[in-house]
């Protein structure tokens, strides 16, 4: 094998030539560019220690499972039907666990068939098929803004150019899309997907309204726009009502993504598409040449715990945990930071917060490692680089008390660094950084 | 060159690294340390990892270990105390002491001495914060800019890895300059930006005195930043630099007399700029260098003819010899 160049790390470089450590830094694809370290990153190996109240992670609380009963339930699957369960599978995934899927989705209204849902290594693969079977590089992705990291980071893998349109609380605007659409085709864009998350949003914790739901479908078809539905927290509301999905309106115009990422477990690596016929078969292709088959092993063990645990009143008891942290959140950022705006959950992990005037939560960031609270900055949820003045924070993973303390460091944090903005003068200057990848624990 | 040798060929030494810590470069820091344990694993010495916590000290007086060496960047594991805690614990490490850690973990300190040793080092000024808010911002930075003029750079005054550094091209940039470097601390560097070749050149002593190893010379499309730093790809490495037999010799010889004035120890690298004259300036002196894949005392360590493995086991046994 002709390796390009001679300069393997360590090895001394020849004379007038250097050596850049990777002897294939000339032969990475153009959508590899963007992928690098970052301070930021780095950073967040900090937040990992005890000693850092972390609000930046959106880790589901997994203490709160019955890990008595989930060792069981594997323990039996391995003894019983082990040499199934290692064994590899169905490309579409397991036919018993589809079944179960259906019945996870109606209780989101959602009338499905088996046949049409695609099991997935998380609903994060789902995005990725869904983007690779659809977007050609250049093709414009809509998406809200804020949006989820880890979907901006699979659209800018295909190198698609994602155009970002605003929320209020009632979630995506209807008018915003509207303009947006109509404008990017009076330009001859070629608009591939919405991609939205219209339940107890990531990062922005709001939710589409009841109102909004069909005006959206309807723009989108109106327009011929695929629309990409992510809803890994559907099911955490947390006074139990559960809004009807944008695939209730068009089965036809919508991929529905789903998780047992949140509702289960996220280790198990199992989500879901449920998607439109020939749709579906194009996705199930796909997903055979990228992975051949999802894990059998947590296909089965996740339908032995749907069929045997009792999945809801886990779900039931999530909620009320994750409830309790929303409003140890909320009353805390009341208590210490009264000065910013947030949103209100009604579900799901996260609250979206909005500092004074002035203040950059990115370069704000390190001081608030040296203070032990960890954040995800607002810039990682903007594929154009903005979103300075924003700090996404998870409630999910620590307790009420250390929320409460976490708040409070942030609040010293936001207040020094107000100070030194003011001193300087420097609230004015504009901010546009590069994009940033928090990595998996802070997705 | 020969291979090192110490008075004692031991590999059966048991060797605890210490990496990580609460600093902001605690990535850097474990990755360094990882590089290093697998390298002595691999001449034949036992090496575990441990991070600075609450257990460090149960686990170093229940191990016992030959010889500790603190693979930590920034704040604790730089600035000397760290260092201090094993000797109030009795075990041998690599690399410099506590007092010597001190003087080099803060940079004016450190270019102070050199200075009043007769090396040359950018003009510089050291502002913590705390003055800001007595005398104002505007006068300060005003002067600031018209004894040391421009480029400058504004960086914390201790730390490594690049991180809330700037290089101020235009006046108007100096304030988020220092927004941005007390970010990651209370007292800010600035100095005088210097044009020239960009050169780390490493130092060990394997118990003949301090001796450099080949210089690195780093070219790098913009700013040798943390993106620079650590993502292999984005620097050009040449070792030995492309310098002049003079010019090499003259970095040395600064890289051995800073290992020397801060009274280090084993190892150290000390960073630099040659400039067209041939001028090498000092910017700032490592005690703890890293050590990760992109790293570039290991690369001179290769480029020195003794290899990583032998020379990081080298130092070891010469810990372990007291």
């Amino acid at each position: 094998m002709n390796h390009p160049s001679p300069s393997s790390p360590h090895e001394p470089a020849t004379p007038g030539r250097g050596t850049r450590l990777d002897p294939w830094f000339d032969s990475y694809a153009e959508r590899t560019h963007g992928m690098r370290a970052s301070e930021i990153r780095a950073l967040f190996s900090v937040a990992n220690r005890p000693e850092v109240v972390s609000l930046a992670g959106g880790m589901p609380f997994l203490a709160g499972l019955p890990m008595d009963v989930v060792a069981e339930v594997t323990d039996r699957l391995l003894r019983e039907r082990g040499t199934v369960a290692l064994q590899y599978g169905s490309g579409q995934g397991d036919v018993a666990l589809r079944e179960q899927i259906t019945t996870v989705m109606a209780e989101e209204a959602i009338a499905s068939h088996p046949d049409d849902v695609v099991v997935t290594t998380g609903s994060q693969q789902a995005l990725d098929l869904v983007t690779r079977i659809f977007v050609d590089p250049g093709d414009v992705v809509v998406a809200e803004a804020p949006s989820y990291v880890g979907a901006l980071g699979v659209f800018r893998a295909y190198q698609a150019d994602v155009v970002h349109v605003p929320m209020d609380d009632d979630g995506l605007v209807p008018e915003a899309l509207e303009a947006t659409l109509t404008r990017l085709e009076s330009e001859g864009r070629r608009v591939k997907l919405l991609y939205t998350v219209p339940n107890f949003h990531n990062p922005g914790g709001t939710t589409l309204s009841l109102e909004r739901r069909p005006a959206i479908v309807a723009i989108a078809r109106r327009h011929g726009v695929l629309i990409l539905e992510d809803n890994p927290y559907g099911l955490l509301g947390f006074d139990g009502d559960v809004l009807p999905a944008l695939q209730t309106y068009d089965p036809e115009g919508v991929v529905y993504l789903g998780s047992f990422s949140k509702t289960f477990a996220p280790g198990y690596r199992v989500g879901w598409a449920l998607a439109p016929h020939a749709i579906r078969e194009r996705l199930v292709l796909a997903s055979e040449s990228a992975i051949l088959c999802p894990s059998n092993m947590s296909q089965m063990s996740i339908s032995a715990y749907l069929a045997t645990c009792d999945w809801r009143g886990q779900v039931k008891q999530y909620r009320e945990q994750y409830r309790e942290r929303r409003d140890a959140t909320l009353g805390a950022l009341a208590e210490f930071l009264p000065d910013a705006r947030w949103t209100v959950p009604a579900g799901g992990f996260y609250t979206w917060l909005t500092l004074p005037e002035g203040l950059d939560a990115q370069a704000m960031l390190p001081r608030a490692v040296t203070e032990l609270v960890a954040y995800v900055p607002g810039t990682a949820f903007y594929a154009d680089g903005t979103g300075h003045r924003h700090i996404r924070l998870s409630y999910c993973y620590p307790t009420p008390e250390r929320i409460e303390e976490g708040v409070r460091r942030l609040a010293n944090v936001v207040n020094d660094e107000l100070d030194l903005v003011r001193m300087f003068g420097t609230a004015g200057d504009s901010q546009v950084s590069g994009t940033i990848n928090p990595g998996p624990n802070q997705a | 060159m020969t291979s090192p040798r110490t008075s004692t060929q031991q590999n059966d030494l048991e060797v605890l690294i210490l990496a990580g810590g609460l600093s902001h470069e605690r990535d850097v820091s474990i990755r360094s340390g990882r590089r290093v344990a697998d390298a002595l694993r691999s001449s034949g010495m036992s090496a575990h990892v441990h991070d600075v916590d609450g257990d460090l000290l149960a686990y170093l007086q229940q191990t016992r270990p030959d010889v500790v060496w603190p693979i930590l960047h920034g704040s604790t594991g730089e600035d000397g105390s760290v260092r201090d805690v094993l000797d109030l614990v009795g075990v041998p490490y690599v690399g410099t002491d506590a007092a010597g850690s001190r003087l080099s973990w803060s940079k004016p300190v450190a270019k102070t001495l050199l200075q009043q040793a007769g090396a040359s080092t950018p003009r510089f000024t050291t502002l913590p914060q705390t003055l800001f808010r007595e005398l104002g911002t505007r006068g300060v930075l005003e002067r600031v800019l018209e004894v040391l003029g421009l480029p400058l750079v504004v960086k914390p005054a201790s730390g490594g890895s690049a991180l809330g550094v700037t290089v101020v091209r235009e006046a108007t940039a100096l304030p988020r300059a220092m927004v941005a470097c007390f970010a990651y601390g209370d007292e800010a560097l600035i100095e005088q930006h210097i044009d020239g070749v960009e050169v780390a050149v490493s130092v060990v002593d394997l118990g003949d005195g301090p001796q450099a190893l080949p210089s690195v010379e780093i070219v790098t499309d913009g700013a040798y930043d943390f993106d620079a730093r650590y993502n292999p790809g984005r620097s050009e490495y040449f070792v030995p630099g492309r310098l002049t037999e003079v010019q090499e010799l003259a970095a040395s010889e600064l890289a051995v007399l800073a290992h020397r004035v801060l009274g280090l120890r084993h190892l150290s690298r000390t960073d630099m700029i040659v400039d067209a004259d041939g001028v090498a300036w000092v910017l700032d002196i490592n005690v703890a260098p890293g050590m990760t894949e992109t790293s570039l005392f290991p690369q001179a360590a290769e480029a020195s003819g003794y290899g990583v493995e032998e020379l990081y086991a080298t130092l070891v046994r010469r810990a372990a010899a007291g």
